[in-house]
């Protein structure tokens, strides 16, 4: 039961919010002897693990750190170029951290964007005419949501795909962006959200999923816990 | 929703609040730009502002559709008024194509301790509501206009809101949309 991010893209399409919401880290530690055993690869301005995968290193997991000294690109941050100090054989034994790639803001500015051209694309192949656009995209380890608001702004919602209580999630969040984004006079529209209140209020909603959301419609009845709230919210549930 | 209008109503305010603040906004508008008419025209782009971002604070709220005809438009707006000032507004006097039609208020929040000086009688008071109803309607992608017809403030039984259906903004829909 796990949410892994939230994003909101503007009506014109550009990523206004975004927020890693428990992303697991992995980080695998490992001395090796010469030679290496792994076949390494720069790609991206980045070093990655192109073949031979084990002990918790996965192909395409990213080159961290070389005896503890951070890799930025392919260089150490003393200078040495990753590949010339691996090939090397008097470096060895050697002590290298391995990682999954993180995104980067670039990164998911680029994928937000991407998925605007998609959701219009979706909306085009439709055999039936004035379909919606994408509105889950699912894949093996999570499901995309997105709800687009009458005014073209859409939520998305990147979640595990066991988790429910999401369409609920996504009027939530849209609730806390007209209250607590539209609403600071301070932000002015299609820029990036930078509002505290909304940053509080949404993690306090994706908690609360979280927790209940597995349980299905009962989420509503069991947040609010003082007993006359209970029976009201239970009513609601109810009709 | 209902749990989201149930929320709402916990969150009243005095009208008088809401009375005063605007008052003392439109006579400071009127003290800094000497021209009435300048100052309808600031205050239907102040309403304007208000309203592009009030209307996802509706929908948010309302969870509405997209309007297919102007009387479900009508309709919406008639509970924003409830929503956001209290009041429910009349919808008449339909135009025989039912493009245009009024809102007729008989009572108005914004005016209710106000009384018009003999020398701002070209001064739109409420002109506010106007921009608002512009502002929201235009991110839904319906391009109106509306202007103040009838105003108690000067000697009407009714305050008069008139809204004119100009078109829909085609290119402006968000697609995957109607």
């Amino acid at each position: 039961m796990v949410i892994y991010g939230v994003y909101i893209v503007s009506k014109s399409g550009g990523l206004i919010f975004n927020y890693d919401h428990n992303v697991p880290k992995i980080e695998t530690e490992k001395t090796f002897s010469y030679p290496l055993d792994i076949k390494l690869q720069c790609e991206n301005k980045k070093v990655i693990v192109e073949f031979g995968q084990r002990d918790g290193i996965h192909v395409g997991h990213l080159l961290y750190a070389i005896n503890g000294i951070p890799v930025t690109g392919r260089q150490l941050d003393d200078g040495r170029d990753v590949f010339e100090v691996l090939e090397n054989k008097e470096n060895y034994p050697i002590n290298i951290k391995f990682g999954r790639a993180k995104m980067t803001t670039n990164e998911k500015i680029f994928l937000a964007s991407m998925f605007y051209p998609l959701f219009a694309i979706a909306s085009q192949l439709s055999p039936e005419p004035k379909s919606s656009g994408i509105e889950i995209l699912e894949a093996d380890t999570f499901k995309l949501h997105c709800f687009q608001t009458l005014t073209g702004v859409k939520m998305m919602v990147v979640a595990d795909p066991s988790q429910a209580g999401i369409d609920i999630l996504l009027k939530r969040i849209y609730e806390i962006y007209a209250d607590y984004a539209l609403k600071n006079p301070f932000y002015s529209l299609e820029m990036p959200i930078r509002c505290e209140l909304f940053d509080v209020n949404l993690k306090t909603v994706l908690e609360q999923i979280e927790k209940f959301g597995n349980r299905g419609s009962t989420f509503v009845a069991r947040v609010a816990y003082s007993p006359e709230k209970t029976i009201f919210h239970v009513i609601r549930c109810a009709s | 929703m209902s749990r989201a209008s149930t929320r709402f109503d916990t969150k009243k305010v005095n009208s008088e609040l809401v009375t005063l603040t605007y008052g003392s906004l439109v006579a400071q508008m009127v003290k800094d730009i000497e021209n009435p008419d300048d100052v309808n025209k600031q205050l239907e782009r102040l309403g304007y502002n208000m309203g592009i971002r009030l209307v996802e604070d509706f929908l948010a709220k309302t969870n509405s559709g997209r309007c297919l005809d102007l009387k479900d438009t009508a309709d919406k707006i008639q509970s924003a008024f409830r929503m956001y000032l209290g009041v429910l507004p009349n919808v008449a006097n339909w135009s025989p194509a039912g493009d245009e039609f009024s809102f007729i208020l008989d009572s108005n929040p914004l005016t209710d301790l106000v009384e018009l000086p003999e020398d701002l009688k070209s001064l739109r008071y409420c002109n506010i509501i106007c921009g608002a109803i512009r502002g929201a309607l235009e991110m839904v992608q319906l391009d109106i206009q509306s202007w103040i017809v009838q105003d108690q403030l000067k000697g009407d039984s009714n305050t008069e809101i008139r809204v004119k259906f100009i078109r829909k903004l085609e290119d402006a829909i968000p697609v995957g949309e109607e």
